[in-house]
């Protein structure tokens, strides 16, 4: 008990183990959208192209650089779902490009005006030093927003991640959908950074997500699942990353692997059944069948 | 001019259409309307799913006009192979999905008995809370029907319905569409099939690129159309009343 009381006698673990726990909690629930529409190397790329806005906003104007940055991930997203539905040249070359440029030139600009210090690696591993109120306010935002866009738009949003084509012609505005999923994406990206860290916000969208989908097969659960297995990371990591003085982010993606690996050996087969296929809903470019 | 009955729903005019810089259909003048129960026939890149594609307004055409009576509602079946089947969803969950304007979650107690009844009426009212997975190719195509039929369309399009499934579940679909043109809703559907689907339907439509012959089976199924449509001789028979194509160069004979 005393393991668990002792670190929050510390202002700072408090605030962490909430942005952890809400983190992990966020990251878990849209991870599941990200996870079933094949878009896990969307958001790996995303969160390194909000790292460009990230560190251009740090160096200019730090005080805004939520809002700077917030602006820079939803045109990245928007412009990466752009290229990945229309793309001739391939979406996986064309998202690597977008994306490591822009985490390119976060790196220069920061080697270049920046001093390397606790910012620049805070950004890339995460940390549960210095976070203030006003980004457990961002965070809280974000995932109330995410939350309220879900409920309201639940079967739309499913509809469109089972099957686009027949949402579109259903009435679903395919389009304006799947540019709100990528808003709700960045901006969540962007409110977990500082904790979860560049680097590894990606895991932390894909690994709570199959856990859920190898334990279930209904969306809803999953959704839940999800959610559950993502807090507990963030809660679990943020206490490991405290005894074991090494960044928050690392230890919250460790704990979700160890989870992982826990429930692909008590589900087996089946739990690998179950997520099977998971990557067939990528964006492709515009459907050329001609029969 | 696929029925002289009732005004037509839906009339394409000189369209061509296709993707980027490639056009898949030249000048193709069709309408569709409540009374249509039309096979769209042709061989595999003719455009059959091209065609489909312009009159659900997925596609917009690249030369020609395309006239709709005011809101059509249209409701499209896909075919099997277009989806995830690994998707984590129950049937009723996917049937519903149609409904995507609700602003809220949960299944309403009229929604649950409205897919009952949809489902019942497709013979797959036992299966609603299964998991999408563990349903054969016939049941797929039942539980698509069921999300199609849930939104009450006036006209039902849809991709190869009879692709992948066995001869007794072709038959059921087939006389399920009967039954669903016969309570007032058009019905429009590609196929291959020639002797299985497309002869047993009032109306074809025969496409290679272009509309190559349009009528009654007996005025479309000749060797001389068939020709033109699959660019191959084929013999046409009668049995039993039925009109039965024979590819003479196949080691199977019966085409489709």
């Amino acid at each position: 008990m005393e393991t668990l009381l002792d670190p929050l006698s510390y202002a700072f673990f408090q605030k962490g183990l909430i942005v952890a726990a809400l983190s992990g909690a966020l990251l878990g629930f849209i991870g599941v959208y990200i996870v079933l529409r094949g878009m896990s190397y969307i958001g790996h790329g995303l969160s390194h192209a909000i790292f460009g806005g990230f560190a251009a906003m740090q160096l200019f104007a730090a005080q805004l650089y939520i809002v700077g940055a917030g602006l820079w991930g939803i045109a990245s997203a928007l412009a990466i779902t752009n290229v990945a539905r229309r793309s001739r040249l391939g979406a996986d070359a064309a998202i690597g490009v977008i994306t490591t440029a822009s985490f390119a030139l976060g790196v220069a600009l920061f080697a270049r005006f920046g001093t390397s210090g606790p910012a620049f690696d805070n950004a890339l591993f995460g940390s549960i030093l210095g976070i203030t109120n006003s980004q457990i306010l961002w965070l809280v935002l974000v995932t109330l927003f995410t939350v309220g866009v879900v409920f309201v738009r639940y079967r739309a949003l499913m509809f469109t991640t089972f099957d686009p084509e027949v949402a579109n012609v259903s009435g679903v505005k395919t389009g304006r959908t799947e540019a709100l999923l990528m808003i709700m994406l960045s901006l969540a990206i962007l409110v977990t950074l500082t904790v979860i860290g560049v680097t590894l916000v990606a895991a932390m969208l894909v690994i709570p997500a199959v856990i859920a989908r190898m334990l279930t097969d209904s969306f809803a659960r999953m959704l839940i699942i999800s959610t559950i297995a993502g807090t507990f990371s963030g809660l679990a990591g943020m206490y490991l990353s405290y005894y074991a003085e090494v960044p928050s982010g690392t230890m919250i993606v460790l704990v979700g692997a160890v989870l992982f690996i826990i429930v692909l050996a008590a589900t087996g087969a089946r739990g690998l059944r179950r997520s099977a296929g998971m990557d067939s809903h990528a964006p492709r470019p515009t459907r050329e069948v001609v029969s | 001019m696929v029925s002289a009955m009732s005004a037509p729903l839906i009339s394409l005019r000189q369209v061509d259409a296709g993707y980027r810089d490639s056009t898949v259909l030249h000048d193709v003048n069709l309408s569709v309307s409540q009374d249509s129960f039309t096979g769209i026939v042709g061989p595999s890149g003719a455009g059959k799913t091209t065609l489909l594609r312009l009159l659900l307004g997925a596609l917009k055409p690249q030369r020609g006009v395309i006239d709709r009576s005011g809101s059509v509602p249209v409701s499209y079946v896909p075919q099997l192979e277009t989806v995830d089947w690994n998707f984590p969803a129950t049937v009723e969950e996917c049937v519903l999905m149609s409904r995507s304007a609700r602003w809220v979650p949960w299944t309403s107690k009229a929604e649950r008995l409205e897919v009952a009844a949809v489902l019942e009426r497709l013979s797959i009212g036992d299966l609603a809370g299964r998991h999408i997975r563990e349903l054969s190719g016939g049941q797929q195509q039942r539980m698509f029907l069921a999300r199609a039929l849930i939104r009450q369309p006036k006209l039902l399009l849809l991709d190869e319905p009879t692709s992948g499934v066995d001869i007794s579940t072709r038959h059921d679909v087939l006389h399920l569409l009967a039954d669903l043109h016969a309570d007032g809703m058009g019905i429009v559907l590609t196929t291959h099939d020639l002797n299985g689907i497309a002869a047993h339907l009032p109306h074809l439509v025969c496409v290679n690129h272009r509309v190559v012959a349009e009528g009654s089976p007996e005025q479309v199924i000749t060797p001389d159309v068939l020709e033109e449509t699959f660019g191959a001789r084929m013999d046409v028979l009668q049995h039993l009343g039925l009109l039965v194509v024979v590819d003479p160069s196949s080691p199977n004979p019966l085409a489709g």
